[in-house]
């Protein structure tokens, strides 16, 4: 990956200035062209690096939502996985090391939609969901630095 | 003045938001092709939204297991409910946490505090946990840690679904 990418991903994880042409803006910031931000933005995609270029919704503006647990019998993994990835409401979606083993985010319209679709969980899996949507922030998803200055343990 | 938006055209263009600006040089006028609407239009709404706080942040959202950031920890502490915000608010500020969340109690679920720490390898961000532990005298503390060992899915949220059939 070379230095331009770096810097690209270092700098605008947020702050993408809202305009015509972002891309120039940003093109201006790191010091080259429209193009060269173009094509690393492509080559990330490309690497299945790049998720999406735009907003992070705050959750509680925006509708509802809530990190939930499942414990899971191991020999059923494969098949809740399947079953709650292919529902609409879910995003991430990860395997973790405990009993309760499987961790999504849920996200909807309001508190409402989360508890139907929460209910709906139980009964066709019959595992009682952990439901922890989020109290307070201290710390929200802000992107963090890769490179330069990272703080990512090593 | 910019016209404003019409409801519907408001979801479609949040719609289209979360998957993403597309990469060519006028992403808000190709946006405003698909819902018919002028190119100030749609930055007006945008700035609007940014103003109002609906987006945490704007920018390149990246995957991070594609770069190399390979371990994914989730933090999860008991502590006690009167000092759950000064904790909370001393682990967001060190380095290496990038979300630091307070979390209801569940009949068997005791931990409230929730931090997320990624890096490159397992063993050094468990060293890293540990130190963080150890430099805020949380060791004690009733604590685990949850890496993920595969993600079955990781995407953006979706706010505008269509109602799905609850039937």
């Amino acid at each position: 990956m070379d230095e331009l990418t770096q810097r690209l991903l270092d700098r605008f994880q947020h702050g993408v200035p809202i305009c015509a042409t972002p891309y120039q803006a940003m093109a201006d910031a790191l010091n080259c062209s429209e193009a060269d931000i173009l094509l690393r933005l492509e080559q990330l995609q490309q690497l299945g690096a790049l998720s999406r270029i735009g907003p992070v919704i705050e959750h509680s503006k925006a509708g509802s939502s809530s990190l939930v647990a499942l414990a899971v019998p191991e020999q059923r993994i494969e098949t809740v996985a399947e079953y709650i990835n292919q529902l609409p409401e879910v995003n991430h979606n990860y395997l973790r090391e405990h009993e309760y083993n499987l961790w999504f985010v849920l996200t909807g319209p309001s508190r409402e939609h989360l508890d139907v679709v929460l209910q709906r969980i139980e009964q066709d899996t019959g595992l009682v969901p952990l439901d922890l949507p989020m109290l307070t922030p201290y710390r929200i998803d802000l992107g963090f630095s890769l490179f330069s200055n990272s703080q990512v343990p090593q | 003045m910019t016209q404003a938006l019409s409801a519907s055209q408001t979801q479609q263009l949040l719609a289209l938001l979360e998957q993403g600006l597309p990469l060519v040089s006028r992403p808000y006028q190709a946006l405003a092709d698909q819902i018919q609407v002028s190119e100030a239009q749609i930055i007006a709404k945008v700035k609007d939204w940014q103003e109002q706080g609906l987006f945490r942040r704007f920018g390149i959202v990246v995957k991070h297991r594609a770069l190399g950031i390979n371990a994914n920890c989730m933090l999860v502490l008991d502590v006690p409910d009167d000092q759950v915000d000064e904790i909370g608010a001393q682990l967001a500020q060190a380095p290496g946490v990038n979300l630091c969340y307070r979390r209801p109690r569940r009949d068997n679920w005791n931990y409230n505090l929730f931090c997320m720490v990624h890096g490159r390898c397992r063993e050094a961000v468990t060293e890293h946990v540990h130190q963080l532990l150890r430099q805020f005298d949380l060791t004690e503390r009733p604590h685990h840690l949850l890496f993920s060992t595969r993600a079955f899915k990781q995407r953006g949220a979706r706010y505008t679904m269509p109602e799905v059939n609850h039937g």
